[in-house]
């Protein structure tokens, strides 16, 4: 039973899960599209502050892209067959999802010290609302990759069980994603 | 290297293993069940007891538009304090009841009522499915819309009232508590409420979707899907896309309301004293509102035609006219109902030639819908009707489509709309071709389908009756109403009397309200029939409509998994009804075109060499 074996049985159309999981993210996206949308009808209306974003943004930005990178590490070792490397890398992956939020959450810290508070202009009320949802969803995400996690530990995902990782993998990766967007959406219409 | 082999089997594992069936407890069976066919019967069962409440609501405050004289002094044990010391009914509490007869109507009803009843129950049985593709994520959709309910309905019951906003709670009214007492807790339960509502429909969406795309039996290609998947599988689309922005409408009041945010508000004053909220917009919540809230109404109306479609192809014993046309119009609705949205805010003082724009998208629409219209008339055409209460119904949908359609084409233009908007015409409008239409296609739909569902049938002659007493009766209540609005009437006002020149309409505003109790007392009539027939009906034969799809090969009483032994293939599209040179006026699904070559035309002939008729019987 080596990694490069496939599985026998041949899946007609794409797994349901895995589809169901794509269409959970259009609605995600969907959220989020029409908060920048508000953001920007709101923007030009007009009465709008300019923001000093909060240098942690950077070091979270970095976190969230190393993690993305461990959680592919984990699938590829699962693909592989590595057991011990699928624990390590969900392990990492799940620490630097907290380092990511506990940064975002200084990240508030540094925003309102800065005197933009979440009551207050809509401006500066709207990064609260893009980082705290982001945050929402990434605890999600983090609940998921537990779950993989301990099936991982029961010896339950390797090559020929994979779907489950895959999705968290989806997942993950979508969630670095739209951070990006959101940081780059942020400053370009500051 | 080695791994423990447990787990090969993780994948489409829903096929061919039902023949071992345990017995299940009452729990798992009837309440926390997993079988499509009991939580579209739980989605229909709260649907009707929303539609008896929603209806009620209504009456209550056509009993104050239509006789404001009236003394309401033996409504006080239900209303309470909602009775004035005077025996009117509050003013306050008005807003309130129109408020929730509108929620309750559009979402629980139309959207989870209808959605949630026939794309649970037909999406599995036509397409040749043991079940959704994930049962545990569908009653998860049923709790949630069970928990929305539960929070809803409890709002009744608390001091200040549910919420008074206007269906639509458009801020700053629903945004300040202190403005009136359905903006206060009223107000969050109703938000609650919605969010709760906004998940299920997104567990159940995503469901309906996954299970059409991923899961159609040997042979269901899309262009042998019956109209009404086509019909759920495009409302699934809708409600993914749109109701994410209702939930951003919802979360941005919530902050505004809970947390002093001020993304809706600006500047405003209340009782001489000014609110520190500066930056805000009110406008910003219509947009996102309404870009939730014109899909939604297609959302509403969508699956309706869909079995609709398949009513009038049935029984009027021809194919539907227009087949693709169909799909298509479907396709088109869909596509321009998320670029519409602003019609609704042609008053907002949007710029004029934006206006223009959004007047020219939503004449478009009228194309779509009334190829639709014109299909299902030419499909009736020369057609050997057989007229069920479910197909009396059907054609009842399409006449409020039709006639609530025309002044839809009066209301996209902007420059009659700033004269009718928030009048009885609006009122009428949308009350016919997307109110009564929809509940019209909900009602066929329980007609047409209640053998499959209870495995027994509904009485005729009841139904026939339920059938004309409403119809006369829903053009009676709205009818009139168009002639309100024109004379300029704003809606959601609590009295006609206090304005001069609005005198004149108290004897049609009377009328209105006898023929609104009727209508709803006519709705008994229904409710007898069903819960009398789910236990004393006549037991109901294989296929009583003599119908082609899928879901009549089943038995009578489906166990969960639907078909006992394999699924059966499909080999036709749906609607070979009196087809030149069959012997019966009707040729299932499931029959090859090998087994018919006395019917099949020259390039179906081609087809029957590429069949694969293993463990398909001949038919005799």
């Amino acid at each position: 039973m080596t990694g490069e074996m496939e599985a026998g049985n041949k899946v007609r159309s794409m797994h349901p899960q895995k589809f169901a999981m794509w269409l959970f993210l259009v609605s995600v996206i969907m959220v989020f599209i029409s908060l920048s949308s508000a953001y920007i009808v709101k923007k030009a209306i007009g009465d709008w502050i300019y923001i000093d974003f909060p240098s942690l943004f950077k070091f979270t930005t970095v976190v969230i892209i190393l993690s993305s990178v461990t959680m592919h590490y984990s699938y590829i070792s699962a693909k592989r067959n590595n057991i011990k490397n699928i624990r390590i890398g969900l392990v990492l992956t799940a620490i630097l999802a907290v380092v990511f939020i506990v940064g975002q959450l200084q990240a508030w810290g540094q925003l309102v010290d800065g005197g933009y508070h979440f009551v207050g202009n809509p401006a500066s009320s709207f990064i609260y609302i893009f980082t705290g949802l982001h945050v929402v969803h990434l605890v999600g995400a983090i609940i998921f990759l537990l779950i993989v996690l301990r099936k991982a530990f029961k010896y339950q995902v390797h090559s020929k069980s994979l779907v489950r990782i895959e999705m968290c993998a989806t997942f993950w990766h979508f969630l670095g994603g739209l951070w990006l967007y959101l940081y780059l959406f942020l400053i370009f219409n500051n | 290297m080695s791994v423990t082999d447990i787990q090969l089997q993780e994948d489409l594992a829903h096929d061919d293993h039902h023949e071992d069936h345990h017995e299940q407890g009452f729990v798992s069976k009837y309440i926390f069940s997993t079988d499509h066919k009991t939580i579209a019967k739980q989605f229909l069962i709260t649907g009707i007891f929303w539609a008896l409440i929603g209806g009620g609501l209504s009456i209550i405050f056509r009993l104050q538009l239509g006789f404001p004289e009236m003394d309401l002094e033996w409504l006080r044990p239900m209303l309470g304090q909602w009775i004035t010391t005077e025996g009117k009914l509050d003013a306050e509490f008005y807003l309130a009841l129109v408020t929730m007869h509108g929620t309750i109507m559009v979402f629980f009803v139309l959207t989870a009522g209808l959605s949630g009843t026939f794309s649970n129950f037909l999406i599995p049985l036509q397409i040749g499915a043991r079940d959704m593709a994930s049962g545990f994520m569908n009653m998860l959709s049923y709790w949630f819309f069970f928990a929305s309910s539960v929070v809803m309905f409890v709002s009744f019951f608390i001091e200040t009232g549910p919420a008074g906003g206007g269906w639509t709670v458009y801020p700053p009214l629903s945004a300040l508590p202190q403005a009136i007492q359905g903006s206060g807790l009223g107000m969050t339960l109703w938000l609650v409420s919605m969010a709760l509502f906004i998940a299920s429909s997104l567990l159940g969406g995503i469901n309906y979707i996954t299970t059409i795309i991923n899961m159609r039996t040997h042979g269901m290609s899309f262009s042998r899907l019956p109209l009404t998947i086509w019909a759920f599988f495009i409302t699934a689309i809708l409600g993914l896309l749109s109701f994410p922005v209702l939930l951003s409408a919802a979360l941005l009041l919530i902050f505004d309301r809970s947390f002093g945010t001020s993304f809706y508000l600006s500047e405003i004053y209340i009782a001489g004293e000014a609110l520190p909220n500066v930056g805000g917009s009110p406008i910003l919540y219509q947009h996102l509102f309404w870009f939730l809230g014109h899909p939604e109404v297609y959302i509403v109306i969508l699956p309706a035609l869909g079995i609709t479609s398949e009513i009038i192809a049935t029984n009027s014993r021809k194919p539907i006219f227009g087949y693709k046309a169909m799909i298509g119009s479907m396709l088109g609705i869909g596509f321009l109902s998320f670029i519409v949205w602003a019609h609704h805010m042609f008053v907002t003082g949007m710029n004029p030639f934006l206006g223009s724009v959004f007047t020219i998208l939503t004449l478009v629409i009228a194309v779509p819908s009334a190829i639709k219209a014109f299909n299902y008339i030419t499909t009736l055409w020369k057609g050997n009707i057989v007229f069920t209460p479910a197909m009396l119904f059907s054609i009842g949908l399409v006449s409020f489509f039709i006639s609530g359609g025309l002044t839809g084409i009066f209301l996209g233009n902007s420059v009659l709309d700033i004269n009718l908007h928030d009048t009885y015409f609006v009122v009428a409008h949308f009350h016919l071709v997307m109110g009564s239409a929809s509940f019209f296609g909900l009602l066929a739909g329980v007609y047409h389908w209640f053998p499959k569902m209870f495995g027994r049938m509904m009485n005729d002659k009841l139904g026939k009756l339920h059938f004309w007493l409403s119809f006369v009766g829903i053009y009676l209540v709205f009818f009139p109403l168009h002639y309100i609005g024109i004379a300029g009437f704003p809606r959601r006002y609590y009295s006609f009397t206090s304005f001069e020149t609005f005198n004149i309409y108290g004897d049609l505003n009377a009328l209105v309200s006898i023929a609104a109790i009727l209508t709803f007392a006519a709705q008994f009539i229904f409710l007898f029939n069903f819960f009398y027939s789910i236990y004393r009906g006549k037991l109901a034969p294989a296929n009583p409509w003599k119908s082609n799809t899928l879901e009549w090969t089943t038995p009578r009483f489906p166990e969960h998994g639907n078909w006992i032994g394999a699924i059966p293939k499909v080999f036709r599209w749906p609607y070979d009804y009196s087809k030149p040179g069959a012997k019966d006026d009707f040729i299932p699904q499931t029959v090859p075109y090998s087994h018919t070559p006395e019917s099949n035309l020259e390039h179906e002939n081609e087809l029957t060499k590429e069949e694969d008729l293993t463990g398909v019987e001949k038919a005799n």
